[in-house]
């Protein structure tokens, strides 16, 4: 039985027909003249009336969505009156927040820079590890083949970025790659590999070089897991369900750890920190332009409210990465992704007469346009019951191309995901459409992860810069651990050297005087936290009573 | 299915009836039905095991495992959640161990107690050989403990459900560490590359590209040699 409905397994009957033709002539990759028109007239970037210029604060005048601009021209969450500085529940030398793989690898390395582990707190406000970094299916860069080179990496990223990323961040994301899968595999990381021993390495969208590398399709998960594993294991102090919900300052001008909220509790604490690690990920849940994501449940961009009271400088937020395979079909999982590894092992997105539009591997942002486009302009996507557009990825190619087998082996959680829908992606192909993934720009940091501001760091997704207009799969990955890493080394590194003096909130007035001299007027309060999702009845009637 | 033809089902969240649309997850159906979850939720994916979920349906005395971000929901469903299985996860220096069967029974001796009786496995809504996983890891089989382990996302349903008491999941994870690092080792081309790294072989190369003024970089960019 197919999950598909009647209509959709008509379209799948063309498809079938021109696979063997198609998998022999493929499709050409763009030129850069057709790549920059593609991308104005239909990446979602490009839409008018879609962004903002902002208009508070040292960052003011960058444009942005429309949905970022909204949790920076908001008020903070907290009134300052409410909190007791006197009151510390956490006396630290390092504070990191946010348990992905950032925040993760900026803790082991704190540690072995020698902070006592009873200095460090890790606060997450989910479990530890549950974060965009344990979702990531297809891989991480490095340049370690044989064939490759990190100046061969860096090209690629420039060009992949517009050009637009910091080279100096660049630099170091390439040189270090290959160290940080030593360090993985020191941990005990079960990448793929040959028979030989040597690591199973494949392209990616934008690549010149076959550099990614991966485990199976739970790539992140088995990252994240291990590195989970460590960290429990060096008996690092943290605490789940508890947010950081504004940084906290001193007379001096530095930061100095964050005021906290316990989730079970609703109480606030306060930690005060020499140096403070944001690590918080990405902005998914902001569902920009009302797209559907990838993004995990906590991906509300809290990082960039948080760094922005402090007056840290943000860049490149006016780009937004959409992944150009997102589920368009079953409706219960649009937006998840269908890993780019899928078209890096011959998967070829095809529209509904089962005709090839767009070579397999551009990078996303054209990739995503060309489907945009596909479906749009020339009205050859199919639509869903549920009025989505979307096109086939035809996955059964990668059996066909590698032997039966490769899918259930190499994407057991594609084809365990999709299957749950009755959806055997080894027969048939996925519907799918661009979804919201990653945010490309955020806090602007230099090598060694300082922010603008004294005693705050941020490594990961949070940050803008490495990736620069646009980030190719695999490097994000990479970033994580690169830099988050770094800011373990060099918060420790300042920590050691330096002490806070009397802790205020200050900024939040100085934030509210911005507001009010913007004239901003708002009932909207930031970090989020949270997404809401809960039916509209009960929001309407909710009264807080308890 | 949006608008009028929606259809509607009956579910019990934790034993209260709710009325929700029937194409939502359980994960959505308990947000549409008033709950915002702090614990339950964590990737929304698939990948985290965050939502471990428990169920009864209409008319059957089976116990049913799932995860609330994966599966449907079904009339006449019991739902609640386990977002939590207190377990103590064992501390060790990844790098002194040994990969054999006494490691396991050093750190997690109670797996010698495993009665073979395949709960964990009905248990695991990923549809992993959990039994078959703690049994290999028993004969110091670590790589295939780590083979069949590979897919779990940690969601503890196993670990609950075990009669003996085991955390397959630590198992598994310990496993997998000792496979990787200690019975397949680094690769070798990702060491010299590290190497030649360090002694700065690429420094000149890349220096140059980062002080290369945007058009020519960007022509270089254009035609540089893709081999995929
Ligand atoms: C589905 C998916 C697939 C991907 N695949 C790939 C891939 O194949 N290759 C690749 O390179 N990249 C991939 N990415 C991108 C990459 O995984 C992410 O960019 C990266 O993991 C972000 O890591 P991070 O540590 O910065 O943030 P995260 O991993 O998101 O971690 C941030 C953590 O901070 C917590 N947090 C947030 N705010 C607060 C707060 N106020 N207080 C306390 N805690 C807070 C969050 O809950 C979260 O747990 C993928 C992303 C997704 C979503
Ligand atoms: S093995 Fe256990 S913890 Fe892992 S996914 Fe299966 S039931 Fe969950
Ligand atoms: S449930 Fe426990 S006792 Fe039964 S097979 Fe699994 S690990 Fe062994
Ligand atoms: S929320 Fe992560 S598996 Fe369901």
């Amino acid at each position: 039985m197919s999950g598909y409905p009647d209509y959709m397994q008509e379209s799948i009957r063309l498809v079938e027909k021109t696979r063997s033709e198609r998998l022999e002539k493929g499709y050409p990759l763009m030129s850069a003249e057709e790549k920059s028109e593609i991308l104005k007239k239909w990446h979602p970037d490009y839409k008018e009336g879609t962004k903002r210029l902002l208009k508070i604060g040292p960052s003011a005048g960058q444009l942005m969505p429309h949905e970022v601009a909204d949790i920076l021209e908001a008020h903070p969450i907290i009134n300052p009156k409410d909190i007791d500085l006197t009151d510390i529940s956490f006396d630290l030398d390092i504070l990191i927040i946010g348990a992905g793989g950032a925040g993760l690898s900026a803790a082991l390395l704190a540690h072995e820079s020698g902070i006592d582990p009873d200095r460090i707190l890790m606060v997450q406000k989910l479990r530890l590890g549950d974060a965009n970094s344990k979702m990531s299916q297809g891989g991480i860069q490095a340049a370690d083949g044989t064939d490759d080179s990190p100046t061969r990496h860096f090209l690629d990223i420039m060009g992949g970025g517009r050009f637009t990323n910091k080279p100096e961040l660049v630099e170091v994301l390439v040189k270090e790659g290959p160290d940080v899968i030593k360090w993985h595999e020191s941990l005990g990381v079960m990448y793929d590999k040959n028979p030989d021993g040597t690591m199973k390495l494949e392209a990616g969208g934008g690549t010149s070089r076959r550099r990614m590398h991966s485990c199976k399709d739970y790539t992140g998960l088995e990252i994240t897991r291990v590195l989970v594993d460590e960290f429990l294991n060096r008996e690092i102090p943290y605490v789940e369900f508890t947010a950081a919900v504004e940084l906290l300052m001193d007379d001096k001008g530095q930061v100095a750890g964050s005021v906290l909220f316990n989730m079970d509790s609703d109480e606030y604490l306060v930690a005060k920190a020499k140096s403070t690690i944001l690590a918080t990920g990405g902005f998914g849940r902001l569902h920009i332009q009302g797209y559907e994501t990838t993004n995990h449940y906590g991906a509300t961009a809290d990082g960039l409210p948080l760094a922005y009271h402090v007056g840290a400088y943000l860049r490149d937020l006016d780009s937004t990465q959409f992944h150009p395979t997102g589920a368009a079909y079953p409706e219960q999982i649009v937006g998840q992704l269908a890993t780019e590894m899928l078209r890096s092992r011959g998967a070829q997105p095809v529209n509904k007469f089962g005709q090839l539009f767009v070579h397999s591997l551009e990078t996303r942002d054209a990739e995503s346009s060309a489907i945009i486009r596909e479906c749009y302009e020339r009205n050859n996507g199919i639509i869903t019951p549920t009025g989505m557009r979307g096109v086939w990825l035809d996955t059964p190619l990668i059996d066909l191309i590698h032997g039966s087998g490769t899918i259930e082996r190499e994407f057991s959680a594609m084809y365990r995901m999709w299957g749950k829908f009755d959806i055997d992606i080894r027969r048939e192909p996925m519907l799918v459409f661009p979804t919201l993934h990653y945010q490309n720009g955020g806090v602007e940091i230099n090598t060694k992860c300082e922010t603008s501001v004294p005693g705050l760091y941020a490594a990961g997704e949070v940050c803008g810069g490495v990736h620069g207009k646009n980030r190719l799969m695999g490097n994000s990955q990479l970033d994580l651990y690169v830099f988050g890493r770094r800011a373990g080394r060099f918060a420790a590194e300042r920590a050691k050297k330096i002490e806070i003096g009397k802790l205020t909130l200050d900024h939040v007035y100085r934030y509210e005087r911005w507001l009010s001299e913007a004239g901003i007027k708002t009932d909207r309060r930031a970090p989020l936290i949270l997404p809401e999702y809960r039916g509209k009845r009960t929001l309407e009637h909710k009264i807080k009573i308890l | 299915m949006n608008g009028k033809d929606e259809k509607f089902i009956t579910i019990y969240i934790m034993g209260k009836k709710h009325m929700v649309p029937a194409n939502l997850t359980i994960m959505k159906a308990m947000e549409y039905a008033g709950h915002q979850f702090r614990r339950g939720a964590g990737c929304r994916g698939g990948f985290c095991g965050a939502c471990s979920t428990i169920y009864r349906t209409k008319g059957s005395y089976k116990l049913q495992v799932a995860l609330a971000c994966q599966k449907i929901v079904e009339d006449g469903m019991i739902v609640t959640q386990i977002p939590f299985s207190p377990a103590d996860k064992k501390r060790y220096d990844i790098d002194r161990l040994k990969p054999e069967a006494n490691t396991f029974l050093e750190y997690y001796p109670e797996i010698s107690r495993c009665l073979a009786c395949n709960t964990c496995t009905k248990a695991c809504p990923q549809d992993i050989m959990v039994m078959d996983y703690v049994q290999a890891a028993l004969r110091g089989d670590v790589k295939e403990a780590a083979r069949l382990s590979f897919d779990c996302i940690g969601c503890g349903l196993c670990a609950v459900r075990c009669p003996a008491e085991i955390v397959p999941y630590n198992i598994g994870q310990l496993a997998r560490r000792l496979y990787s690092k200690h019975v397949v080792g680094p690769a070798s081309h990702v060491l010299n590359r590290v190497k030649e790294v360090n002694e700065g072989k690429f420094d000149e190369e890349i220096n140059k590209l980062k002080n290369m003024p945007k058009e020519e970089l960007q022509n270089l960019y254009n035609s540089r040699d893709i081999k995929v």
